[in-house]
Formats: structure tokens, C-alpha cells, sequence
């Protein structure tokens, strides 16, 4: 990034930061200057801004984020003063602005970094993403709670953290209900049933004709529909979540898995007919492991399939328990920090349940010409 | 499929035509009638007991004769016949005035807008998105992997407190919906033109560098005709979700007008043959709206030289 901007930037940032001390916090709020611990946070943020914009060159990164973090600890202190929250003024906000415009600086001063070499560069490409979702949760934070924003609209970050930490006997409850009972038993048994039928449709030739379109056809279906009827068949607990998640996981894992059994070359097939090998053999040998690319990509899109599909179809009857069930009532008694925990639990389980797959493929398809490096 | 370079079996002289019946159309309709048949068993072994129990309810001597015709009409099935849904789905399409609250028509109708309305959004918002990815290294470090990580996060369980939260906004029937339905949909766009806007290779680059072309010309003359592909691949993707996402977000809303509230209301009052023609309705607009943006996709490339 050029110097130029670089400091330009970053004078801005202090001066935004100097004017808090002249314009008011909030109405009939004590001054910047005669609170404890915050002059000194703003001050030293000062000063570190205007080292990092004399100094303006990668170096400048670090010493940037330090002031960044010192100027967001100000305003977030400031936002525990009641009169402050909900009423803040120029002033409050003119620190947000300087910890905004030097975050994003210091984002884009990384980004723009060139010519880093391994590890560096595995870091820097972590540290990015990163800042920029810590930026945006303080933005968030920072907004809700200084515009006042009802919390029945948009509960600020921190309030949903804390309802997910206080009730963590509850969300755990859902989390093995929606997902131990349903995503993951009904993930098995569609996943390893498209990949059955999708062998038998690769041993013959007639029945893969016949099935491959009607795999397409149905998996461009909205499948989720068919969970009132699930509830119906299967009653309200789990066994009808999974009847649902193996209904959604079937066909994707049909079509991906029959694209790659016929992944594999001409040369190898007649290689594997060289050596005489049976059926079976040159299953386990050729066709499979050249379709494990394809199958994971189908594992992949299915898990997170499954958790929409499972949480969707306990929208159409639960017991008490459950991922859905607790949206849809507490969305119902406009408890919407319970909402949002539920959600982020949601997140997170659909992430973790990526990433264990993601790690699964890495682990047996390392021979794959995408991970070679 | 056992087809080696060695020994090809050779054919019997075919006539083209009859050579495509045999192996395109003949086993996909081997599949469905299978497929009509087992419905057909499971209608039976399914209702059976249901119906059973109900004559024996009303005292009425019966036989099995009797049973098993009850089984195709029955008024509330377990799983109703294929030609019982095919009945009320056309009874639904044709029976009534399309504006009528229980012509499927008017609930398709009413799921589409806020799919199409939802999709033209979630495109749009994606192609911008994917053009600001390429041109800025900073943006492609710092949001591509939030938005890869949001493709892991089950979206769809934002569908209710979107509702709750817009309705407490004051805003009700169209817009939530396709909010939802294009938050859904611009994720498959963005990534799907990010690759595709990076697709030329670095000679086809390299090329446009040698001419000087200013960055919109790269966009224009390069970068968006090469992305044609994917365009319309993750077009295909972001409708048929953007309809997922209208009929899931017509649930929470109480069951007014779309398909997502005749399945709902279907739930709750039982009416299983109901719920059923209303996933044929969400069928038969899944697959004619594919077809729509495959036709468009086909007219494109021909305009664009293609065979």
C-alpha cells in the first residue's frame, strides 16, 4: 500500500482521536479528560498513530493494530457508562471512526504485503480474514449498543455470547438432539446409501442410464419440503429429522459418486483388465479411489445439507428440544439473544462438521493433484 | 462402461434414432415406472392398516377387495396413490380461479414472485461482489474467506428471525422472503463468478496487458465473456436455492399464501394428499424455472458463437 495514503490515514486517525477529547461524549456526560484510565488509552493511541504514520511502511502494521486495540478498548470502556450507551454523541464516535479507519488500514497495509514465503504467509493469510471479522463484530457492538438498538432487533455480540455461555446446559441439549440424534445418524445412512445404489448404478450400465437423470432431477428439488410428511410417518422425535437429512444427502451423494466411479482413466481400467481383476478388485482398487475426490465433494456439500435439512424439519413439529424448535419459539417470544446464540451454535457445529470433513479429505486424498504443492 | 481401447464389442447397425431411444430414454423410463410401481406397493402396505381400522370402525362387513381399493382413495392416506396427488394437483391448478386462495396457481404464483424477486437480488448482489473480489487483493484476502465460511453455516436457520425481525420493522409479505431467498442465493453467484472472472489464463491476460487495455476492457472484452460458463452453472444452483429458501421462509410467517404455507397448513390440519400436490407444484416451478435460465443459457452461448 502506498506511504502516502499509509499516513495520511493514520494522521487522520489521531486527529479523529485528539477531537474526542474536545467534542462531548454523550449529553450531560462527564469529559473525555476527567474519566479515569480512558485519556491515557486515547493518548498513547495518539502517539502510536503517529509513530506508525512517521514510520508508514510494514513496520507501521504492528504498532497500528496496538494503538487500533488500544482505541477500541477506550470506546468499548466508555459504552459500560450508562449515559454513554444508547445516547453517544461526535465525540464517542470520532474514537470508533479512528478505530475503524486504522483497522482497515492496517488490513489493507497486510493484504497488500507481497513477497512473503511459507510460514509468514500462511499467517498473514489467517491474520486478515481475521481482523476483518474482528472489525466488523466491533462495529456491531459498537453500533448496537451505541445507537441503542432495541435488542429485540439486533442483540449486540457480546449479549449473545453471554446468553450462549449462561445457557450452555440448554444449547447442549439441542446440539445432541439436532445433531448427534439427527444430522448425524441420517448423514450416515443417505450418504452410504447414495454411494451403494451409486456402485449398483455403476455395475450396471442400465440402471445408471436410467438413474443419473432422475438423481439430477430430484436433487434440483427443494427436498426439504417433504419434512411435514416425515413428521407424519416418523413422529415428532428424531427418526424423522434423519428420514429428512437422508432424503436431502441421498441424491447428491448419488450423482457426485457416479461421477466418479467413471472418473478413472482408460489406461488404468485396462490396466486393472491386464492384470485379470475381478469386479470387486478393481472396485476397491481404481473405482473408488479415483471417485473419493468426487465423494468428498458430496460429503462436503451434504453436511451442510443436513444440518438446514434437519433444522427445517423440526420447524414442522419437535419435542422440546432441538435447534429448530428453539428458534422458532424463542424468534416466537422475541427472545432474540436466544436466537442468535442458537444460531452461532448452529454455526459453529455446521463449521466444525466442514472442517472435520475438509480434514478427512486431506487425509485420504493427499495423492489428489490439488494438494500436491 | 466396460468399454476398453482394446476390444470395443461391435454394434449391431442401429438406426441413429432407435440407438438414443434404447439408451437415453428407455432406462429413465424403466426408472420411473419402477419407481410409480413401488409407490403404488408402498400406497397399499402403507394404508392398509388405516383403512382396515376404518371399516372396522364403521361395523361395515369387507373384504379384502374392499381394503385394498380403499387403500388408492383414501381420504387421508399415510402416502397417498400417485394418481390421488395427480388428481388434486391438477384439481388444484385448473379447479379454481388462479387469484383463488385455494388455486395452487395463486400459491405458486406467490412463491415465485418472491423467488424470482429474491433471485434477480442475490444474483446481482453476487456478480458485484465477485467483480469487487478480482480487482481488489484485499478484499479477495480479507472477505473471500468469510464468505467460504458462511457456506458452512446452515442459512437457512436465519429464514424465521429474518421474519420476526423485519416484521418488527414493519415489513411484511414480499421483501422478507426474498431477503431471505437472495442471501441465500448471492453466495453460489459470488463464488461461482469469482472463479469464473479469474478463469482466462495468464496468456489471454497477458494479451490484453500488451494492447493496455484499461482494467474495464480486461472486465468487458475478456473476464465477462469467459465467465459465461460459470455464470450460468451457479445461476442453475442460486434458483432452485432461492426457491428452497422462499418456501421455508413462507413457514414462520403463519401460513398466508405460498407453497411453504399450503405444506404447513397441509401439516397441521393432516391433509397429506394436500402437502403432497403442493411438492409437485414446488417441483414442477423448481424444474421449470432450471429450465428457464438453461434456455437463456443455451440462447447466450449461441449469440456468442457457439453450436
Amino acid at each position: 500500500m502506498e506511504p502516502r495514503k499509509l499516513r495520511l490515514g493514520l494522521l487522520l486517525a489521531a486527529g479523529a482521536i485528539l477531537l474526542a477529547f474536545v467534542l462531548p461524549i454523550a449529553p450531560n456526560a462527564v469529559p473525555l479528560r476527567e474519566r479515569p484510565v480512558i485519556p491515557e488509552l486515547c493518548g498513547f493511541a495518539v502517539v502510536l498513530y503517529l509513530a506508525a504514520a512517521w514510520l508508514a511502511d510494514r513496520r507501521a502494521t504492528i504498532i497500528g493494530l496496538v494503538a487500533t486495540g488500544l482505541s477500541a478498548a477506550a470506546s468499548l470502556i466508555l459504552l459500560q457508562d450508562p449515559i454513554v450507551a444508547g445516547a453517544a454523541r461526535s465525540g464517542f464516535w470520532m474514537i470508533v471512526i479512528a478505530t475503524w479507519l486504522s483497522a482497515a488500514l492496517c488490513v489493507m497495509n497486510l493484504a497488500s504485503a507481497r513477497e512473503l514465503r511459507g510460514e509468514r504467509h500462511r499467517i498473514v493469510n489467517l491474520l486478515v480474514p481475521l481482523l476483518f471479522g474482528a472489525t466488523v463484530f466491533y462495529l456491531w457492538e459498537v453500533g448496537v449498543r451505541g445507537f441503542g438498538v432495541p435488542p429485540v432487533l439486533l442483540p449486540s455480540p457480546s449479549a449473545a455470547g453471554a446468553r450462549f455461555f449462561n445457557s450452555l446446559p440448554t444449547l447442549a441439549e439441542d446440539f445432541t438432539q439436532t445433531f448427534i440424534r439427527g444430522v448425524l445418524i441420517g448423514y450416515a445412512i443417505g450418504c452410504g446409501a447414495g454411494l451403494l445404489v451409486a456402485i449398483l448404478a455403476h455395475r450396471f450400465e442400465f440402471l445408471g442410464r436410467g438413474l443419473l437423470p432422475l438423481g439430477n432431477f430430484f436433487s434440483a428439488l427443494p427436498l426439504v419440503g417433504i419434512a411435514p410428511i416425515m413428521v407424519m410417518w416418523f413422529g415428532f422425535d428424531w427418526p424423522s429429522k434423519a428420514a429428512v437429512v437422508v432424503l436431502v444427502t441421498f441424491f447428491p451423494m448419488l450423482i457426485n459418486a457416479i461421477a466418479g466411479l467413471s472418473a478413472s482413466g482408460h489406461i488404468e481400467r485396462d490396466l486393472m483388465r491386464s492384470y485379470a481383476a475381478s469386479h470387486r478388485q478393481s472396485l476397491s482398487k481404481l473405482y473408488l479411489p479415483a471417485a473419493l475426490p468426487f465423494i468428498f465433494n458430496a460429503l462436503k456439500i451434504n453436511a451442510t445439507l443436513a444440518l438446514i435439512g434437519a433444522i427445517v424439519a423440526e420447524f414442522f413439529g419437535t419435542p422440546t428440544q432441538g435447534i429448530g424448535f428453539r428458534i422458532s419459539t424463542e424468534a416466537g417470544r422475541m427472545a432474540i439473544d436466544m436466537v442468535w446464540a442458537e444460531i452461532a451454535l448452529a454455526a459453529l457445529a455446521g463449521m466444525a462438521f466442514y472442517g472435520f470433513v475438509a480434514l478427512a479429505e486431506r487425509a485420504t486424498t493427499f495423492w489428489h493433484p490439488s494438494y500436491r504443492t | 462402461m466396460t468399454s476398453s481401447s482394446v476390444a470395443l464389442p461391435q454394434r449391431a447397425p442401429f438406426s441413429h434414432v432407435r440407438q438414443v431411444f434404447v439408451e437415453r430414454y428407455a432406462p429413465v423410463a424403466t426408472m420411473v415406472l419402477a419407481l410409480i410401481a413401488i409407490w403404488y406397493v408402498a400406497a397399499v402396505a402403507m394404508n392398509y392398516t388405516l383403512v382396515r381400522d376404518a371399516f372396522e370402525r364403521e361395523e361395515t362387513p369387507y373384504t379384502t377387495a374392499d381394503v385394498l381399493a380403499g387403500t388408492m382413495d383414501a381420504e387421508r392416506p399415510l402416502l397417498p396413490a400417485p394418481h390421488q396427488v395427480i388428481e388434486t394437483f391438477l384439481d388444484g391448478v385448473f379447479g379454481y380461479s388462479p387469484l383463488a386462495p385455494r388455486s395452487l396457481v395463486y400459491h405458486a404464483l406467490v412463491t415465485l414472485s418472491a423467488t424470482m424477486l429474491g433471485f434477480v437480488i442475490g444474483a446481482l448482489f453476487g456478480i458485484a461482489l465477485a467483480l469487487m473480489i478480482v480487482h481488489s487483493r484485499v478484499l479477495e484476502r480479507s472477505l473471500l474467506p468469510w464468505i467460504i465460511c458462511s457456506q458452512m453455516v446452515p442459512v437457512l436457520a436465519l429464514a424465521p428471525i429474518f421474519i420476526v425481525v423485519l416484521g418488527a420493522l414493519g415489513l411484511h409479505g414480499l421483501l422478507p422472503k426474498s431477503i431471505i431467498s437472495a442471501y441465500l442465493c448471492f453466495f453460489p453467484v459470488a463464488i461461482g463468478m469469482v472463479k469464473g472472472f479469474t478463469s482466462p489464463d495468464l496468456l489471454q491476460v497477458e494479451l490484453m496487458r500488451t494492447w493496455s487495455a484499461t482494467p474495464r476492457q480486461v472486465l468487458l472484452k475478456l473476464r465477462w465473456p469467459a465467465s459465461m460458463p460459470y455464470l450460468f452453472a451457479s445461476l442453475k444452483v442460486a434458483i432452485t436455492i432461492s426457491l428452497i429458501g422462499a418456501i421455508v421462509a413462507e413457514l414462520p410467517t403463519g401460513g398466508e399464501a405460498g407453497i411453504g404455507a399450503r405444506l404447513l397448513s397441509g401439516s397441521y390440519y393432516g391433509q397429506t394428499v394436500q402437502i403432497w400436490a403442493a411438492l409437485v407444484a414446488a417441483a414442477m416451478l423448481a424444474s421449470g424455472l432450471i429450465a428457464i435460465v438453461g434456455l437463456v443459457e443455451r440462447a447466450v452461448n449461441r449469440s456468442m458463437g457457439a453450436h
